[in-house]
C-alpha cells in the first residue's frame, strides 16, 4: 500500500451463473418449428377439445396426450396486460411499454406478448391484435420471430369471450 | 401426429446471468478493506469469541461487536471435504478441499480452500496459512486469499 489510505469496501459485486441445457420436448419442439415458418401450431385435447399454445403435450385437465396437432391464425384478444414502467438492466425496449396476455383465436391458452404500435395508455383488455413477424429471412424456432402484435382494427372483443382466460 | 418417435427434439443452451451488487455495510467492508490489505479481521464478542468473518452483532448474546482484531493468517482446519473434480467457477482449477479454518485467535471457521494436490495430505486438526492473491490484483474480496496452503510446505 502506498501512504495514502485506500477507499474502504462499501460494495461487493456477486456474479450469479448458471448454464442450462434446455430441452423443449416433443410439443415445443413443433411449436417452435413453426414459429421458424411463421406459424402458430398448437395441439388439442382429444377429451375437452381446448387448444392449447405454446402445447405441452398433454392436457392439463384430462392429463391425457394432446396429439392432434392445430394451426392458429395471425389474430387474438388482449386478454390483460401490465404497463411496463419501471427500467432494469438488460432492457430492450423503451418504456413504457405493454406486456400482454394474447388469446389467438380457436385457442384455450393465452401467452404473453408485446403490444406495440400503440400508446400504452390506450391498450385495453378485449382489444383485438395481430402477430407482427421479424423478416422471413430472420425467422428461427423462437418466440423472437414474433416481433410484437398491434391492434388490427377490429372491434374489442365483448368481455364473455375471453372471461376464462384471465 | 401420430409417428411421433422420428421428430426431432429441439434443444438449446440457456445461460442465466445476473449480478447482485450488495452494500457490505461497517463490518464486513472492514473485513473485506483488510483482506485487499492482506489482513484477515475477525469481531470479538462475549466471553473472548472472535468471529472470523466478522459479523455486526455477536451471534450469541446479539450485541453489537466489539473492535476488530487481526486473526491469522494461519490456522487450524476442523472439517474438510475433498473436490476431485472443480467446476469453472470454483476458486481453483485443480483438486482442492473446501475447508473450515480456524484462524489463530479466532474462535470460529472461516470456509475456504486449501491447496493441499491431493486428499492424502488433508486431515482435520492440520496447519494451513493463507496464501493472498498478489497486492495489484486485490479488490476487496474474500478471493484476495487465493487459498489456504499446508504451514509445512509454506
Amino acid at each position: 500500500m502506498s501512504g495514502q489510505a485506500p477507499e474502504p469496501v462499501a460494495v461487493l459485486e456477486t456474479p450469479i451463473h448458471v448454464d442450462y441445457s434446455f430441452t423443449a420436448g416433443l410439443a415445443q419442439s413443433r411449436f417452435l418449428k413453426g414459429l421458424a415458418e411463421g406459424r402458430f401450431l398448437g395441439q388439442r385435447c382429444p377429451r375437452c377439445k381446448k387448444v392449447y399454445v405454446p402445447p405441452r403435450g398433454s392436457c392439463p385437465t384430462d392429463g391425457v396426450p394432446t396429439t392432434d396437432e392445430v394451426e392458429l391464425g395471425n389474430t387474438g384478444t388482449v386478454t390483460t396486460y401490465c404497463v411496463v414502467n419501471v427500467p432494469f438492466q438488460g432492457q430492450a425496449i423503451e418504456i413504457p411499454y405493454i406486456c400482454a396476455q394474447i388469446l389467438l383465436d380457436g385457442a384455450n391458452l393465452a401467452f404473453m406478448g408485446l403490444i406495440q404500435e400503440v400508446p400504452a395508455d390506450q391498450v385495453r383488455m378485449g382489444m383485438r391484435v395481430e402477430a407482427v413477424w421479424v423478416a422471413p429471412d430472420e425467422l428461427g424456432p423462437t418466440m423472437s420471430s414474433v416481433k410484437y402484435f398491434r391492434p388490427n382494427g377490429e372491434p374489442d372483443a365483448d368481455y364473455e369471450t375471453f372471461a376464462e382466460y384471465l | 401426429m401420430g409417428d411421433t418417435g422420428a421428430e426431432e427434439v429441439l434443444r438449446a443452451p440457456h445461460a442465466l446471468d445476473y449480478t447482485y451488487t450488495r452494500s457490505v455495510g461497517p463490518v464486513i467492508g472492514a473485513f473485506l478493506t483488510g483482506l485487499r490489505q492482506g489482513r484477515i479481521l475477525g469481531a470479538t464478542g462475549a466471553g473472548g469469541v472472535v468471529t472470523v468473518p466478522p459479523t455486526e452483532y455477536d451471534p450469541q448474546t446479539g450485541e453489537r461487536s466489539g473492535e476488530l482484531v487481526e486473526v491469522g493468517p494461519a490456522g487450524v482446519v476442523s472439517t474438510w471435504a475433498w473436490t476431485d473434480h472443480p467446476s469453472a467457477d470454483q476458486p481453483l482449477d485443480r483438486p482442492f478441499a473446501w475447508a473450515l479454518v480456524t484462524l489463530d485467535g479466532a474462535t470460529t471457521g472461516l470456509l475456504h480452500v486449501v491447496d493441499a494436490g491431493s486428499s492424502d495430505a488433508m486431515s482435520s486438526g492440520m496447519r494451513v496459512r493463507a496464501k493472498f492473491v498478489p497486492e495489484a490484483d486485490r479488490r476487496g474480496h474474500l478471493r484476495d486469499i487465493e487459498c489456504f496452503v499446508p504451514e509445512a510446505s509454506s
